[in-house]
């Protein structure tokens, strides 16, 4: 072998090489982010955190009970609002593919999507926090306007990827628009809506940003989604940069919570995707 | 004409005739409750049709309106402060003087140089899993890992910088001799860096796979090796697709603000270098919104979420109308 | 004499600016088989998914003219209508995925939301399996998805699925072009049974199929209706040159 070829041969296993190096030490944050909220929030999950609500610097046992309540509510308000939504335009823009209203509303989901979170929730801030005062439900139409777009996208490119055939079928048994719709081709590609309802729950969970000046915060167990509420992502941001240190442990405990709740959501998602879908 | 029947069929088969007979008024019978509803269902169908319609152009409306909002609520300020606002060096809200310059500059240094970082490792990992291992539990792995980078929650970056990175940045500025703060811009791209790799490695990954392996079989055939191949048949097939990944990581960074906002040191003096504190558009609307109470000093902050509105949309439009042209 | 029950006057098809189905006019007897034939890209399948309202739902599809089911215009009528009372098979054997077998074939009273005692849902399933020749073969796995069966199963399954809404004329578009020859003759044979009770219109492109099982067939070239006749008289001796050469094989 001329030496030329040998050099050839091995600036490509050496590139191979740096490829799976480089790769590889991706995981490496990751796993050290994981370890690192793992190790310091395992001590501090306990009953009494779960059960208890935030407690004044210096008493001992607070808890994180008012935020995943307040996680829970306004995460279920965001769903309720933007999922039907979601899914009747994905399910416009998957049946009407060149229409000029398609054109349009397919860009604002684009735009929609592109749209930072601090953006939404400065929009969600004047719309109903500068006319009612900060609220549960002003955090929870940030979040839904954050939603939309992959709820919205995932519908569409499920109907997309479904055969004409199936459509046909239903057409010629004489069913019409609605009922081929709601019958056959949701039921048939309801692994990828629900995979995506799913995907931007997981996605809407962990935001912060957007509830900052919405939902606000509170320190009381609250359920009265036109009051300030606490939530989860929100409570590790306030321990988080807090000058004290019970706050801050709190935090990590906090954080691990928030952390498995966006790990199990994601893992839901897969599952879904997975178990649920349609033998074609 | 139609109620005649065919005479050679009487004859040939009187059974069948009756089946026919008999079918025809049973079918009668039941087509008629069967119209009745029909016309019911009509009426669902345009009803249905009509809400599809009026939902979709809702979100039309909704994109609008947000910018409408964004506009008119950034009037005080575009009235008191013009254009200068943008190039004004100092924002000090208690003596009126509003200058957004530190936070452009702050988003601009974070956000390109966490780019920087983490543009050779997303593109190794777009390479890896779309060329060299596309199979097999290793890249499955890795995969994985890559998507759940894209889980976390940023407020969680936030915190462990701030506990961990944070610590080590103040370390490494000791080193160099630099102010050992540990909170800036440098340490903000750090964070960023990891947070923004899925968004151009998987999007890589799938242009990589996209790559026809007739392409990456003529090149073999003439005698290239592995990172030739890489380097003058998928490179340069995927750019356009390359590129539009590493426009939407930089969209991402753009408009990051927990993690940014915790780590960031939240000063709003112009930054001197890379290790100097800050503040940038989003971190800096995340700080002071809430407290803005002054007309001019609110609008001023819209107005910031404006251009950051403007900027991440102009990026993230371009890279998706690659996606789209590079898909076809 | 025959009673006419579909009849086509001056029908006329379009794909955009595209002509596609060109002036047919054609009478259709009651409990008849029609072949269609003519070779790809003529137009057969254009107008026969003309029949019921079928060619609309393609985006940019427009059509022109007159046909009638009883003497009652099909293109005035609501498609909804014109479906329920002709039934459509398709090229390749499309059952609903989600369905069971049994389901599959009372798809057309399901999905459309008609309500059915359990004994008549029964009986229409056993009578419609039944007349496709397939109770024998699925009456222990009704359970099953309709996807588990082999793609002659599937097909005499959609015909099933069409016969049990009790139409008056079936619209078959090369129902046998995804099958094997064996299941190919087992559909065939199913025509002959299925016109004691139903019309058929068969889209074919395959020129032995149409002389095996139809009473008339229409030659159709370049979306034209070239000639329709008996079948026996139009494969032995045509009247247009063009039907001949194609029959001899001279274009295809």
């Amino acid at each position: 072998m001329s030496t030329r070829i040998k050099y050839r041969i091995g600036k490509s296993t050496a590139f191979q090489a740096l490829t799976v190096v480089l790769s590889a030490s991706c995981v490496i944050p990751l796993l050290a982010i994981l370890f690192y909220i793992i190790k310091a929030g395992i001590t501090k999950i306990n009953w009494s955190f779960i059960t208890n609500v935030e407690k004044p610097v210096g008493e001992m046992g607070g808890g994180v009970a008012h935020a995943l309540l307040g996680s829970i509510i306004i995460i279920l308000m965001a769903a309720l609002i933007a999922v039907p939504i979601g899914i009747m335009v994905g399910i416009y823009l998957g049946e009407n593919k060149t229409s000029k209203l398609a054109y349009w509303s397919r860009l604002s989901v684009d735009i929609l999507q592109g749209v930072p979170s601090i953006v939404i929730g400065i929009v969600a801030y004047i719309w109903m926090v500068k006319p009612f005062g900060y609220s549960a439900i002003s955090g929870s139409i940030a979040l839904s306007i954050m939603m939309l777009p992959i709820v919205v996208r995932s519908t569409e490119e499920t109907l997309k990827l479904l055969p004409d055939s199936l459509r046909e079928a239903a057409y010629a048994l004489g069913m019409p628009f609605h009922r081929v719709i709601l019958k056959v081709i949701v039921p048939c590609g309801i692994s990828g809506i629900l995979s995506g309802v799913m995907l931007s729950v997981a996605r809407i969970a962990g935001e912060t940003a957007p509830l900052l000046f919405t939902a606000f915060g509170c320190q009381f167990l609250s359920a009265d989604i036109r009051k300030p509420m606490e939530t989860l992502p929100h409570v590790v941001f306030k321990y988080a940069i807090s000058p004290y240190n019970e706050w801050k442990e709190l935090a990590w405990g906090a954080s691990l919570i928030l952390l498995l709740w966006v790990l199990l959501l994601n893992i839901i998602t897969k599952v879904i995707t997975r178990k649920w879908k349609v033998q074609l | 004409m139609e109620t005649s029947l065919d005479n050679t069929v009487v004859t040939r088969s009187e059974p069948s005739l009756r089946v026919i007979t008999s079918n025809a008024t049973q079918k009668n019978v039941k087509t008629a409750g069967r119209e009745k509803r029909s016309h019911r269902q009509i009426r669902t169908e345009s009803v249905f049709r009509r809400s599809l319609v009026i939902v979709s152009l809702c979100m039309v409306v909704l994109v609008l309106g947000i910018l409408i909002t964004l506009i008119v609520q950034s009037v005080p300020s575009l009235k008191a402060l013009g254009v200068g606002y943008l190039w004004g060096k100092t924002w000090d809200p208690v003596r009126d003087i509003y200058g957004a310059l530190p936070f452009l500059l702050g988003t601009l240094l974070t956000s390109f140089l966490a780019l920087l970082i983490s543009v050779p490792f997303s593109f190794a990992v777009a390479i890896f899993l779309g060329e060299y291992y596309p199979k097999g539990w290793m890249p499955d792995l890795l995969k994985n890992a890559v998507e759940l980078i894209a889980a976390v929650p940023s407020v969680i970056y936030g915190f462990w910088g701030l506990a961990v990175m944070v610590p080590m940045v103040q370390k490494l500025e000791t080193v160099i001799h630099v102010p050992p703060v540990g909170y800036g811009i440098f340490t903000s791209s750090l964070i960023l860096a990891i947070m923004i790799i899925p968004y151009s490695a998987s999007l890589g990954r799938s242009m990589i796979q996209m790559v026809p392996s007739s392409l990456k079989e003529a090149a073999y055939s003439l005698g290239a090796t592995r990172w030739e191949v890489i380097r003058s048949v998928i490179i340069p097939y995927t750019r356009s697709g390359l590129f539009a990944g590493v426009l939407l990581s930089l969209g991402r960074a753009l408009g990051e603000t927990m993690a940014v906002t915790m780590v960031i040191g939240n000063t709003t003096s112009m930054p001197q270098n890379i290790f100097s504190t800050g503040n940038t558009m989003a971190s800096v609307i995340a700080n002071e919104l809430g407290e803005a109470d002054k007309h001019v000093y609110n609008a001023a902050l819209i107005e910031l979420g404006l251009v950051l509105f403007f900027v991440t949309v102009v990026i993230n439009i371009i890279g998706k109308k690659i996606i789209t042209k590079f898909s076809n | 004499m025959e009673s006419t029950i579909v009849k086509a006057v001056n029908y006329n098809s379009y794909f955009g600016d595209n002509h596609v189905v060109k002036n047919v006019s054609i009478d259709i007897p009651r409990n008849n088989v029609i072949a269609v034939m003519g070779p790809s890209g003529c137009g057969k399948t254009t107008f026969l998914r003309g029949i019921n309202r079928m060619h609309e739902l393609i985006p940019g599809a427009t059509a022109k003219g007159q046909i009638f089911l009883n003497g009652e215009d099909v293109m005035e009528m609501h498609p909804i209508f014109v479906r329920l009372k002709i039934g459509m098979v398709f090229q390749r054997p499309n059952p609903f995925p989600n369905l069971s077998i049994y389901d599959n074939v009372i798809a057309g009273y399901k999905l459309n939301g008609i309500k059915l005692p359990k004994a008549e849902r029964d009986r229409i399933v056993e009578h419609s399996l039944t007349r496709v020749a397939l109770w024998n073969e699925v009456k222990d796995s009704l359970t099953k998805k309709g996807t588990f069966l082999s793609g002659g199963q599937q097909q005499r399954l959609c015909i099933a699925r069409a016969v049990a809404m009790e139409p008056e004329v079936l619209l078959f578009d090369e129902p046998t072009s995804a099958l094997d020859p064996i299941s190919t003759s087992t559909v065939e044979e199913l025509f002959h049974e299925l016109k004691k009770n139903y019309t058929l219109i068969i889209v074919t492109h395959n020129m032995q199929q149409a002389a095996r099982v139809s009473d008339k067939t229409a030659f159709f070239y370049l979306g034209e209706l070239v000639e329709y006749d008996e079948t026996k008289q139009m494969f032995t001796n045509p009247r247009d040159t063009r039907t001949q050469n194609y029959i001899t094989g001279r274009f295809s």
